[in-house]
């Protein structure tokens, strides 16, 4: 099996807050990332692909494709952007780097198809590191037309 | 169990098609066509699984290792052109993926062993961009 990994940065600001919870809890819950005004990281996304090398161009998928791809959907939406405000999915969402992490996933996976046409290449992993000492990891689930007999596969590592 | 040994290597390439004119090559893999060359600073990290021996504590011994390293992948493609001067490259579009699956075949056969075997090659063109080899494809 060969993959291939390739890394972006983007800057963002976002504030932990739990609508359902009290200003109490939410300063236990967050501490420090719950300050009314936010914060702001420079996260590091890496994008893993997964499938076959292309004998005739020796590329799983030109980087180019896949450079446009993750700033059209993704950079274009976070980069320089409050989360909290900016970003629709967390209308509702506390945009902790675990929720952030999974709709990259999702924008990921239902982006690609449109984007990529029926290229065998998929997307396979997303991995967002908030500092140098969080970071989080999804492992996509392999799209239902691709999908035999395999069960649905999502995880969520957290590393400390 | 894993253990992964890191090496380094610095080395030109570029990135074109026999079959394909300047404007195709330049669209597929962008600044990397440019017929003059380029270089990178190559990062390898190889991982050998196994267990550790019961006497030695070791998986393998790390010299060994490194020797293996240094011999198959450092001395042949340090400070060369990897298009002109390392085979299969004459004939072979040295892509990241390409040099990582030839890294794979050049070390496949160093690991073998009842205890241990190679697990993994991550290769990293830039910091930002890798390729893993984890089962070889067409090999």
């Amino acid at each position: 099996m060969i993959s291939l990994t390739r890394r972006y940065h983007f800057p963002a600001s976002h504030r932990l807050h739990a609508a359902q919870l009290s200003e109490a809890e939410n300063e236990r819950i967050y501490g420090k990332c719950n300050n009314p005004f936010g914060h702001g990281h420079d996260y590091v996304l890496e994008i893993t692909v997964c499938g076959e090398v292309n004998p005739a161009t020796g590329l799983l998928l030109p980087i180019g494709q896949l450079d446009s791809f993750v700033k059209e959907k993704i950079l274009n939406l976070f980069a320089y952007r409050n989360i909290n405000v900016d970003v629709p999915e967390f209308a509702n969402l506390v945009p902790t780097t675990e929720n952030v992490a999974h709709v990259i996933g999702n924008l990921v996976q239902h982006n690609w198809r449109d984007f990529f046409g029926d290229s065998a290449i998929r997307a396979a992993r997303v991995h967002l590191q908030e500092t140098e000492r969080n970071g989080f990891e999804i492992f996509l689930p392999v799209p239902e037309i691709e999908k035999s007999s395999a069960q649905r596969n999502e995880s969520v590592m957290v590393h400390a | 169990m894993f253990i992964t040994r890191k090496a380094e290597f610095s080395a030109s390439h570029f990135c074109r098609a026999a079959s394909l004119n300047d404007k195709e090559n330049r669209e597929l893999f962008g600044e990397e066509a440019h017929p003059s060359g380029h270089g990178h600073n190559f990062v390898v990290e190889v991982s050998v699984e196994g267990e550790p021996d019961p006497i030695t504590g070791m998986i393998i011994d790390l010299k060994e290792l490194k020797d293996i390293l240094e011999r198959e992948v450092v001395t042949p493609m340090d400070h060369r052109f990897l298009n002109y001067e390392v085979e299969p490259f004459n004939k072979v579009i040295p892509t990241t993926a390409n040099i990582a699956l030839e890294i794979w075949r050049r070390l496949e056969k160093q690991f073998q062993s009842a205890r241990f075997h190679l697990a993994r090659v991550r290769l990293f063109e830039t910091p930002d961009l890798y390729v893993d080899v984890v089962k070889p494809a067409n090999v």
